[in-house]
């Protein structure tokens, strides 16, 4: 789907001024946004930013404080629960059950429901249906934990950091079905403190910082506002480096030296006009990561 | 409420139970360990209440006409005798209380040895005393001896451990469980379902009941074909009051179950409420002759007023009717324990 189409769908859910507090604490602050029906959405941020929390009362989990969400443009009611798909970043199942038991028992909860030998295969659960749910690698947990979110085939999903812990291939391989998911037209919001994975997946972001929305906007469009220009890294240098004199913006911590340009052409030009050599160079284009420290000098892991 | 959500639920928390080897097996095991080991001790000629040691003497010599012992003071029913083959064994079992009276044999007079705080040398003595005065003694006193059924021990103790078998199952087996579920974010999945907590909890106790019903009847039966019961009442009676208990129970654990996340806490509430019913709700002894205070606190516990009617059916057998206010008792208190559990349930941490 792309981006014109995107622009011309409805919007599916409307978040407005929505705070939630514990005592004195603004765990989320007076945030507001809007997702179009058929896009990723993602919330990126620290933990601790408030993320999960927006999540858990957009879903319905928690109550929140101030501010008010509209579903396909009207409050949310009991059938809400029916509309959408959920995977917590931190679950249980139940116990002793099987796969297949399990998906069953979910499905049984719903009026409307997904076949299920069709999210068996799409969610790659055919040869773990008689495993028990404690017996499941992290992989093959969050592939059930998915296929549950899954069952009465929503048209909202909150996929709440659902590759952390994951080892890369298990990342990749739920990259590939989240991406299935989308094309189905299902809308997706995703909290993640992948950059990666946000790259990947999400049509728009929104970054949070200590429970504010601080920049919006498509992964390109934030990375294009925010932070211009590609990074040249040096690494092992401990040749001279005439920093007196350098044009360009540079930072030097130990031996690694990191030069901060417009474009690769200007960079390499001063490099060969002060005769440094460029034998192990990298260029990086700048990231998600790269906004985010620009915003909130903070790493986003911290 | 959808029956269908209602039944998954129900057929999930029956298939945990089943599949958790270690708990069923517990569940049936333990009962049928209990109830063979009280048979075990107090069946065939009765535990002996008290023992005398006699030295010197060979064990098999015990029996001999001439092993210098009163006659009348070895047909003695429920004391054991055991023999030492010298005096300082004897000696220092009786001065760590292992035996009520040390004899020494063929001695005249008969010489003999308790402790002097020892209410059951005492009364030993007096047994031992009363052995020597003469068959005219006898002609001074007229025995009667009650008439009827004599309701065994293994009777009486019966009833009391499969309903403290119940009370454990239902007040762990659902308020354990339930505190458990919500720590690791189970009941937080189902909550983000269409499930509702009406249905969730009428699940959890609808599964419990019909666990503890069968418990009940395959201990009954499993423990009746070895040391055959008595059961003066009705099975069906019986069986209802058993499932009034259970339900009672249950929905106690249930009201402990509403709130919390602590596994520790939990535990420390279930072992706070669960000793002081069973001790109080005359599981293991009766409660005859206690202060009248701990008579009246022992009514606030659902086991007693199960325990009660149970005894009266299965040992005195009283009909339905006779057991209307325990049952109207346990009616209450489930209505109150699902009430306020209902009300306090809390999906989150």
């Amino acid at each position: 789907m792309n981006k014109r189409e995107h622009k011309n769908r409805h919007t599916i859910l409307d978040v407005r001024h929505l705070v939630k507090t514990y005592g004195r604490f603004k765990a989320v602050d007076d945030i507001s946004f809007s997702i179009r029906e058929g896009i990723c959405f993602g919330l990126l941020g620290p933990n601790g930013a408030g993320k999960t929390t927006s999540m858990e009362v957009m879903e319905g989990i928690l109550k929140p404080t101030a501010g008010e969400i509209y579903y396909q443009g009207k409050q949310r009611d009991a059938s809400f629960k029916e509309e959408i798909g959920i995977q917590f970043q931190q679950t249980s199942l139940l116990a002793f059950l099987s796969v297949a038991e399990t998906l069953k028992t979910f499905q049984s909860f719903y009026r409307k429901r997904q076949e299920l030998d069709s999210l068996v295969r799409k969610c790659h659960l055919e040869q773990l249906l008689k495993k028990p749910n404690d017996t499941l690698s992290g992989g093959q947990r969050q592939r059930l934990l998915l296929a549950i979110a899954l069952i009465n085939d929503p048209s909202l999903m909150f996929l709440d950091e659902p590759s952390t812990g994951l080892d890369p291939q298990a990342r990749r391989n739920l990259w590939d079905l989240v991406e299935n998911v989308k094309e189905e037209g299902k809308t997706i919001i995703l909290t993640t403190h992948y950059m990666e994975e946000a790259q990947k997946l999400c049509d728009e972001i929104a970054i949070m910082d200590q429970g504010r929305i601080i920049a919006a906007g498509s992964p390109q469009g934030l990375i294009e506002q925010y932070c211009e220009g590609i990074t040249v890294t040096l690494p092992g240098y401990d040749a001279d480096f005439p920093e007196a004199d350098f044009p360009l913006q540079f930072s030097r911590v130990n031996d690694v030296i990191e030069i901060y340009a417009k474009d690769v052409k200007i960079c390499l030009q001063a490099l060969m006009d002060f005769n440094v050599d460029i034998h192990d160079m990298t260029v990086r284009a700048p990231n998600l990561e790269d906004v985010f420290l620009k915003l909130t000098g903070k790493k986003l892991r911290a | 409420m959808k029956l269908k959500r209602l039944w998954a639920m129900f057929t999930a928390r029956n298939r945990e139970f089943f599949r958790d080897r270690s708990a069923f097996g517990w569940n049936f095991i333990f009962p049928f360990l209990l109830v063979g080991g009280f048979a075990l001790i107090f069946g065939g000629e009765g535990r002996k209440e008290y023992k005398v040691g006699i030295f010197p003497l060979a064990q098999e010599q015990l029996a001999s006409a001439s092993n210098g012992v009163p006659p009348r003071f070895l047909k003695t029913r429920h004391v054991e005798f055991i023999a030492f083959e010298d005096r300082e064994t004897a000696f220092n079992k009786l001065l760590h209380h292992k035996i009520d009276f040390l004899l020494k044999a063929g001695s005249t007079p008969y010489q003999y040895w308790v402790s002097s705080t020892s209410p059951r040398g005492y009364f030993v003595e007096r047994i031992f005393k009363s052995s020597l005065v003469s068959e005219a003694g006898d002609r001074l006193s007229d025995r009667r001896e009650v008439k009827g059924r004599e309701i065994r021990y293994i009777d009486w103790i019966f009833p009391g451990i499969l309903a403290m078998n119940m009370m454990f199952s239902a007040l762990w087996g659902v308020g354990y469980i339930v505190v458990r579920y919500r720590k690791n974010g189970v009941l937080k999945r189902l909550k983000a379902t269409p499930l509702t907590s009406f249905e969730y909890l009428a699940a959890q106790t609808l599964s419990r009941i019909f666990l503890l019903m069968f418990t009940l009847v395959v201990v009954w039966v499993g423990c009746d074909l070895v040391f055959s019961f008595q059961v003066e009442g009705s099975y069906v009676d019986l069986f209802i009051v058993f499932f009034m208990g259970g339900v009672s129970l249950t929905s106690l654990g249930l009201l402990i179950a509403s709130r919390g996340t602590s596994e520790e806490f939990t535990s420390g509430i279930l072992n706070f409420i669960t000793w002081p019913m069973m001790f109080l709700s005359e599981v293991w002894f009766s409660l005859e002759g206690s202060p009248q205070w701990i008579k009246l606190a022992a009514k606030i516990f659902p086991l007693t007023h199960m325990l009660t009617a149970a005894r009266k059916v299965m040992n005195d057998g009283a009909n339905l009717f006779d057991v209307v206010p325990e049952l109207l008792s346990l009616a209450a208190m489930i209505v109150v324990f699902l009430l306020l559990g209902a009300s306090l349930f809390s999906w989150r941490k």
